[in-house]
């Protein structure tokens, strides 16, 4: 009890230049102080991050992950923060089998005038890491049936979409 | 061969020092960091004293990469990449940690703040060595403009450029420019009269040599970037030849087929089937409503063409896509009012006498369809009582949550008019009343004086139900007076209903074609709120008026010479730096599977058939990243965001992070 | 399509006419309705401000009660359908009251998961699932020159945005055009029927009831049709007070709306309940709809 009581989680955050990484200045201009756990990564669009980079930091060993954008409609490059959005829930599902509990992947939109609300889900994404303690995707993919349940589910699915197709 | 890192961690005063410890970081780095050769901490690194230091070492040391952890790059990046570049290095070898805004500022423990620093500054140093040199390309900027909408905003800005000696192409979509201000009478807070202000630079703007005005015309398709946009504009066939056209009006006095004006009228008044919207209207050339005109309906009538005396009219016109080349483009679309049906507790639409602002504009305005007359919808009665209810649509979060901007003056406008010309006394129903710009506290202060009652509440229903006598055959507006801390019921013979400013309802669409961004209310985004309220994230896109978010005439004029001086900047200036951050493909790893080509949202991807390979097209790439990120093949590089940049970064970004080794399978 | 049944006190009762006309309606529609078995009261307007728990958990017995099989439930009867909807809502966005109810219903052996049942009114089963088509494929009698007001009462629509305008509702004037009446567009339709009020302060009540009356009569209306048993109780049985009170002499017949969607489908006003309320309708129904109006 006494590691998980300091346990300070490592997270890499993916931040694209226009809103989400400016969303993290403002709040520095602001002073507005929040966990320091979070190491930014700027990127220029949440389009750009390759779900190779959310499985990369996993496997150096940083607790969790999160990617951060401009908002639905607002996205500087006219719409790829939707591809983002979509390609965040193939990667949530890939960690799954992979034995990293979905609650280490995060999605957070934060237009440049966010910095309140940015600094606040970093603190609330920290507090929910901390809680799930360090990362262990061995134990979890060892004990999971969860993964096992998730790996059908893709089949199944994929069996679904097949049958829709002409 | 190695490369040869320097690091260089500023003190930023007590800003980052106070909080990091920043002779720690340098020192660390230097001894942890592989490849580093020089690591140092210095009070202010932007500097002179600070950029030279980085310059010596780059020339003693033989630096062939450059790191400063000070504060945000958006900030200093082009500082430091400017003093690389004096000691012969490319620019795009130096990286910027955020060691201020991302740490100091939000941190509250200094050990805390240490780690991270040393995790940003080892995450910049791996990803550093990774760092291509990279060239920064020019463009030429072509000194022709492109405004799109014919509201004063657009005007003005149009006005601005065609003076200072550049060509600009104005497009609008009615068929005459003068926008809203040509529907109103009055203008607050001074009171002059719109059309007296608006029509000179109406004129100015159709006889402008160095204008070229494409009216009843939309546009269909803008490719290219900042300095070279290519624009495809739909010119409606208007059924009358341009440059026969002398603008005498036979054909309209004597077309037979009256039409009610839902446009410029706002649907009080009628014009006929052949129009110009309004005798002012630049340009004087009108055009044929195909739906209503006898001769496109049934085959039958011709009086225009019969007697107009220069052959202008032309049954058989087909509408006309032109292509311009512009090197920049301002954005000027205006906006629609808010439905007041939307609000069925007003009796809009089924109560007479309730009306909307543009239609109570049109009854003032002496060239509308009473002459002025304030009257019922009957035509002829005079109220005795109007109310003004404002914030219709606006501040209310079934609708719209911002506040409009304008409505509070325009009521104040309308009740002075209401007191000047009828005897009926006047109420505003208002949530708070805004004046806050230049003259307008003083009109409010004037409209008190002239007895206009306020009543500070919001409306919840206009109603007939009498339920007295002296009710009978009024609207009844009950509302809650929240200075009194009562309920009132106040009858009236006519209400004003003071609708929101609303998005153009293809605002998006239009946004999409431009390559810029719409709020979450629909207003077009500015590149920043307050530093930059003119520009847009895309480069050689500006937004004038209220397409931007509402506002007033003086701002929306302000707005509109702002992005035309921004404009003459770019043409002066001649050409345009564009950061080398594109996409490229690598053609021998290309399986072309196209995948990339429907992920780009400015189709700066093409498939090659020949080789059967994708290629990006350079000068249309923005470099957001996502068709990097989207092939499966690996085989495009995102320039200064490779693969194996990020890769580094991460790497460094968790120098002391534990990776678990590889399960053991079973 | 099948959904459970909440008939409700006040149909068991006074408002008789309600119950029989939407299952008769229902039945000729294909609205199969499936009566809870051993229902309990929903604690009408007043329990909730005696004792929240107890009235949401007496109210949550009713939805733990439906068939797993449903997930629908109708109450024509406005109260009923606020209470059932609002205790609903209550245990969703409150988890401690959600625990606390479900350990009062546990007392019973019952449990019910917030969100698992749709509390709807037969309004909205009759005008959003059966639909414009299937409504004037079934009428039989066009209320051709019947001039009715659509009376909404404020339960149905209010608080919630649940399936019409709650500040001006027009699904039961857009039913009636379907049914080929002449709808009233009167602005008093959402006004207050004065509830209780007439057990507290009769002057109030008679005021109230007076504006709707005289609106109505202010639009030449024939009949107004209610969808809540406490406001049809009002207008049609404090008819004779109001007139006495003011001397007016109104005489409008106030009917369920059920009741004369029946009429149009054809069925029989004997069977549709007509005959219980105190103005009558029948006449005006023989008078405007002439020969029509009978079998």
């Amino acid at each position: 009890m006494a590691e998980t009581a300091t346990f300070e989680p490592k997270i890499v955050g993916f931040m694209c230049n226009w809103c989400s990484y400016r969303a993290a200045d403002l709040a520095g201009s602001a002073r507005i102080k929040h966990a320091p756990n979070v190491r930014i990564i700027r990127v220029m669009c949440s389009g750009r991050v390759d779900p190779t980079f959310v499985f990369k930091a996993f496997s150096l060993g940083a607790d969790a992950v999160m990617m951060a954008g401009c908002h639905p409609g607002e996205c500087h490059y006219i719409e790829q923060n939707y591809k983002a959005m979509r390609r965040y829930s193939m990667i949530e599902h890939s960690l799954k089998q992979l034995g990293v509990e979905p609650d280490r992947f995060r999605l957070v939109w934060a237009s440049a005038a966010e910095g309140q609300q940015l600094a606040e889900a970093v603190d609330k994404f920290v507090e929910d890491v901390r809680k799930l303690g360090p990362l262990n995707w061995h134990a979890n993919l060892a004990e999971s049936d969860e993964r096992l349940e998730a790996l059908a589910n893709i089949v199944k699915e994929h069996e679904e979409a097949l049958e829709v197709l002409p | 061969m190695a490369e040869k890192v320097g690091i260089y961690v500023c003190h930023c005063g007590s800003n980052i020092a106070g909080m990091v410890d920043v002779e720690e970081v340098a020192k660390w780095a230097g001894a942890n960091i592989p490849d580093v050769v020089v690591s140092r901490d210095y009070k202010f690194m932007c500097s002179s004293l600070g950029q030279q230091m980085i310059e010596d070492d780059i020339k003693k040391e033989g630096l062939t990469r450059v790191v400063v952890g000070a504060c945000s790059p958006h900030l200093h990046e082009k500082t430091f990449r400017r003093a690389c570049s004096n000691a012969g290095m490319n620019p795009y070898l130096c990286q910027m940690t955020n060691l201020r805004e991302h740490v100091s500022w939000v941190a509250v423990d200094r050990s805390a703040a240490t780690l991270k620093a040393k995790a940003l500054v080892s995450a910049s140093a791996e990803r550093v060595k990774m760092q291509k040199p990279l060239e920064p390309m020019s463009v030429k900027v072509n000194p022709a403009t492109l405004v799109i909408g014919g509201g004063i905003a657009g005007l003005q800005a149009t006005l601005e450029l065609a003076d200072a000696g550049y060509h600009v192409y104005l497009v609008e979509r009615e068929p005459s420019i003068g926008g809203h201000m040509a529907q109103f009478d009055k203008t607050f807070p001074t009171l002059d009269c719109s059309a007296c202000i608006l029509t000179p630079k109406m004129s100015e703007v159709g006889q402008h040599e160095n204008v070229t005005m494409m009216t009843y015309a939309e546009v269909e398709e803008v490719s290219g970037s900042v300095g070279e946009f290519t624009v495809k504009i739909r010119k409606r066939a208007r059924y009358v030849e341009y440059a026969p056209c002398t603008g005498c009006g036979i054909c309209i006095e004597k077309c037979p087929q009256k039409v009610v004006d839902t446009v410029f009228e706002a649907g009080l008044g009628y014009r006929k089937a052949i129009y110009t919207p309004f005798p002012q209207a630049v340009p004087r050339v009108p055009v044929i409503d195909v739906d209503n005109c006898r001769w496109f309906k049934q085959q039958k009538c011709k009086v225009c063409q019969k007697l107009c005396p220069t052959n202008a009219i032309n049954y058989d016109q087909q509408d006309e896509v032109v292509e311009i080349k512009v090197g920049n483009i301002i954005a000027a679309t205006g906006w629609k009012m808010f439905e007041s049906k939307g609000l069925p507790q007003y009796g809009y639409g089924r109560l007479a006498n309730v009306f909307t602002s543009l239609e109570f504009e049109r009854l003032c305005n002496s060239a509308g369809p009473t002459n002025g007359k304030i009257v019922l919808r009957d035509g002829k009665t005079e109220p005795k009582s109007v109310a003004i209810i404002h914030c219709v649509g606006s501040r209310d979060t079934n609708h719209n949550e911002y506040c409009s901007g304008i409505c509070c003056m325009a009521s104040l406008k309308f009740g002075h008019l209401v007191l000047e010309k009828t005897n009926a006394e006047v109420y505003s129903f208002y949530i708070d009343m805004r004046a806050n710009q230049k003259g307008y506290e003083e009109f409010y202060q004037r409209l008190l004086a002239e007895g206009m009652n306020f009543v500070r509440g919001k409306v919840a229903e206009i109603t007939d139900a009498a339920r007295k006598p002296s009710e009978e055959g009024k609207l009844i507006i009950q509302c809650e007076d929240t200075l009194q801390g009562r309920q009132r019921r106040i009858p009236v013979d006519m209400v004003v209903l003071m609708g929101a400013l609303e998005p153009q309802a293809d605002a998006k669409e239009t946004g999409l074609k431009l390559g810029i961004s719409c709020s979450m209310a629909g207003w077009y985004t500015e590149r920043h709120p307050k530093l930059d309220p003119v520009a847009t994230m895309t480069d050689g896109v500006f937004v004038a008026g209220v397409c931007q978010g509402p506002k007033d005439i003086p701002a929306s004029v302000a707005q509109g010479a702002a992005a035309a001086a921004r404009v003459m900047g770019m043409i002066t200036k001649g050409t345009v730096t564009i950061e080398p951050i594109v996409a490229s493909v690598t053609e021998e790893e290309c399986s072309g599977c196209k995948i990339c080509n429907t992920m780009c949202p400015y189709n700066a991807i093409e498939f090659d058939a020949a080789k059967e390979v994708s290629h990006v097209i350079t000068a249309l790439c923005k470099g957001c990243g996502t068709c990097v990120a989207a092939c499966p093949a690996g085989a495009i590089t995102g320039a200064h965001f490779n693969n194996q940049q990020i890769f580094a970064e991460i790497e460094g970004i968790l120098w002391d992070a534990k990776p678990q080794a590889e399960p053991v399978s079973a | 399509m099948k959904y459970a049944y909440y008939p409700g006190c006040s149909l068991e009762r006074n408002s008789a006419a309600y119950d029989v006309s939407v299952r008769q309606v229902a039945d000729l529609l294909g609205i199969k309705l499936v009566e809870l078995d051993d229902w309990n009261c929903c604690g009408a307007t007043e329990f909730f401000s005696q004792d929240e728990l107890v009235a949401t958990s007496v109210i949550a017995r009713n939805l733990a009660l439906v068939d797993s099989q449903l997930n629908q439930l109708v109450a024509p009867c406005a109260a009923c359908y606020l209470n059932l909807s609002k205790t609903d809502r209550l245990m969703a966005e409150h988890p401690h009251m959600n625990d606390k109810v479900n350990q009062c219903l546990a007392a019973g052996g019952l449990n019910y998961k917030p969100g698992s049942v749709r509390v709807r009114h037969i309004l909205d089963v009759i005008y959003t699932d059966i639909g414009e088509t299937a409504i004037r494929d079934k009428v039989v009698r066009p209320l051709t020159n019947l001039r009715i007001a659509p009376y909404y009462g404020c339960q149905v629509v209010r608080p919630d945005v649940a399936f019409d305008n709650p500040e001006y509702p027009m699904k039961m004037d857009e039913l009636f055009q379907w049914v080929g009446a002449e709808v009233v567009d009167y602005p008093v339709k959402a006004h207050c029927c004065s509830g209780h009020m007439t057990q507290i302060s009769e002057p109030q009540a008679y005021e109230l009831i007076r504006r709707l009356l005289a609106s109505a009569a202010e639009y030449k209306a024939d009949m107004i049709l209610c969808m809540c048993p406490m406001c049809q109780l009002n207008l049609d049985a404090y008819q004779a007070a109001t007139n006495k009170y003011f001397g007016t002499n109104y005489k409008i017949p106030i009917i369920f709306f059920t009741q004369l969607l029946g009429v149009a489908f054809g069925l029989d006003t004997k069977k549709l309940g007509f005959g219980k309320e105190i103005v009558a309708a029948e006449p005006v129904l023989q008078s405007k709809l002439g020969a029509n109006a009978a079998v």
